[in-house]
């Protein structure tokens, strides 16, 4: 077969697969509900759901629980990547630093933001502030931890291929370090920016009165499943769209190498 | 010219390594002539590699002292560019104290032009050749001021044409570029078409058993006379000639 071919069956391919797979999924949850097994409160059919978003929509409610949210990701997600990268790129270099500290950022990795709930709320009070707070937690750890390892593990001919050509101090760190765990920086990038998203609900159940998290809360104690489920439909949707844009990271052609073997 | 060729440009002097408890280089004297091509070969695992970390500078030896003059750089047998940069930047790095601009530019469009990648200047590493991505390298040792070339069984990853090939643009590049190389094989076809001078080692703890003077000139005609006669002698002092 001609390879243009291929590549344009594979592309086809590509949409159609997955939207037939999505839209069997709705098809199967229309005749579960229209089959009357749950009572209608228990499962909204697809309608209800496309009915309470059409209202959350029209009264901007939507709207403005999908902004607050997003500040409060990009806010609580920027702060721990612009510490965790410098921080995982320090700890990588430094083998007793590492023995050191990393049986305390795999402890706090594994605590679940909610544990810490009660702190954020103590701490931080209302607003975006607590939710914030525990979007940085969930977030930090495991970007320390993936930054680190991908230093500790850059193949030492780099390194020594850097002292041949003279590369010292903060040049071999921009130079050298940096570009050699780029490609795994941008994959713990993207898998972080989904634990932030997974967070979102806890995190605004918690002082909020506002946000994508908070929506479904409000949602559930008015039991109110519809607008529930249309809220986790747009959650899942923004995340999947916001993931393709970082995916686009990895086009870039300085760190292609990082994939393509 | 003459008298700078008998300038030493490299010495070892006694030395000897050991990693823990295994010793790797066992008293080991070495003096490398500015512009020679020195070749070791030796069996796999006997401390080649060991022995131009020690040459580089990259480890000290557990004994003995290590000298050299001028800038020294290594290829590698793969992956010694930086994948992150494309051939002109990684060729580029060879340049890098070079001041004047223009004249950057002019060296790294002579130095491409050398190795024949012209038109893969901005190819990332991983989408060239094997053999490619060597010359790449080698041109990237050879930029700008650098005095003393080793090299790291570099071809020995390249299928046998391309080694073949690869051979013969060494031998041209350094007719142009003339340094003094220290070059690792365990290929001795290698060795008896590419050496000034040849030292055989030992088994681990490795000791040079053997050295051998190849004066015919250069290019090497691979089936002609001397490399035959080469090859002979190195194979009978690894034992491997019945």
């Amino acid at each position: 077969m001609n390879p243009r071919d291929s590549k344009k069956t594979r592309l086809a391919v590509r949409i159609i697969l997955p939207v037939a797979v999505s839209l069997l999924l709705v098809l199967l949850w229309e005749i579960t509900s229209r089959a009357g097994i749950f009572p209608r409160y228990m499962l909204p059919g697809p309608a209800d759901v496309v009915a309470s978003f059409k209202e959350e929509f029209e009264t901007g409610r939507l709207v403005n629980d999908v902004i607050a949210s997003m500040w409060r990701i990009t806010v609580g997600f920027n702060l721990s990547a612009v510490l965790a990268i410098p921080i995982g790129l320090w700890l990588g270099q430094h083998l007793m630093m590492r023995i050191a500290f990393s049986p305390m950022l795999n402890f706090f990795r594994f605590l679940s933001p909610l544990a810490w709930i009660p702190f954020a709320i103590l701490w931080f009070h209302i607003g975006d502030k607590p939710a914030i707070f525990l979007i940085f937690l969930a977030t930090f750890f495991p970007l320390v931890i993936s930054t680190m390892s991908a230093v500790a593990n850059i193949p030492v001919i780099y390194f020594r291929v850097a002292k041949d050509y003279s590369y010292k101090g903060f040049e071999l760190l921009t130079k050298v370090t940096l570009p050699a765990v780029l490609p795994q920086i941008i994959t713990a990038l993207r898998v972080s920016y989904g634990i932030a998203w997974v967070v979102i609900v806890a995190a605004e159940m918690v002082g909020c009165q506002d946000g994508l998290g908070y929506g479904i809360w409000d949602a559930r104690n008015g039991l109110k499943l519809d607008t529930a489920v249309a809220y986790m439909i747009v959650i899942g949707t923004l995340g999947v769209l916001v993931d393709r844009l970082l995916a686009q990271l990895t086009k870039m052609p300085e760190v292609r190498w990082g994939y393509e073997r | 010219m003459n008298d700078k060729l008998t300038d030493i440009t490299l010495t070892l002097k006694n030395v000897s390594h050991r990693y823990g408890e295994i010793p790797v280089l066992d008293n080991m004297n070495l003096e490398v002539k500015k512009g020679e091509f020195v070749v070791l070969v030796g069996p796999s695992g006997c401390g080649k590699t060991t022995l131009l970390n020690v040459l580089s500078g990259f480890i000290k030896p557990t004994s003995g002292t290590v000298q050299h003059h001028g800038v020294i750089r290594t290829v590698y047998q793969q992956d010694g560019l930086f994948p992150w940069l494309t051939v002109s930047q990684n060729i580029s790095m060879g340049l890098r104290l070079v001041k004047n601009e223009k004249q950057k530019q002019d060296e790294l469009a002579e130095m491409v032009d050398l190795i024949h990648l012209n038109g893969f200047e901005n190819h990332y590493p991983h989408q060239l050749s094997g053999g490619m991505k060597q010359r790449a390298e080698i041109a990237r040792a050879l930029a700008g001021h650098s005095d003393i070339l080793l090299m790291d069984e570099p071809f020995s990853a390249l299928d046998y044409q391309t080694r073949l090939r690869m051979r013969q643009e060494l031998v041209r590049l350094l007719k142009e570029r003339n340094r003094t190389v220290v070059f690792v094989t365990h290929d001795i076809e290698e060795a008896a078409q590419l050496a000034d001078r040849v030292l055989v080692l030992s088994n681990r703890p490795a000791h040079i058993s053997k050295e051998l003077i190849l004066d015919a000139p250069k290019p090497r005609e691979l089936t002609g006379a001397a490399v035959i006669g080469a090859m002979d002698k190195i194979l009978k002092e690894l034992g491997l000639n019945v």
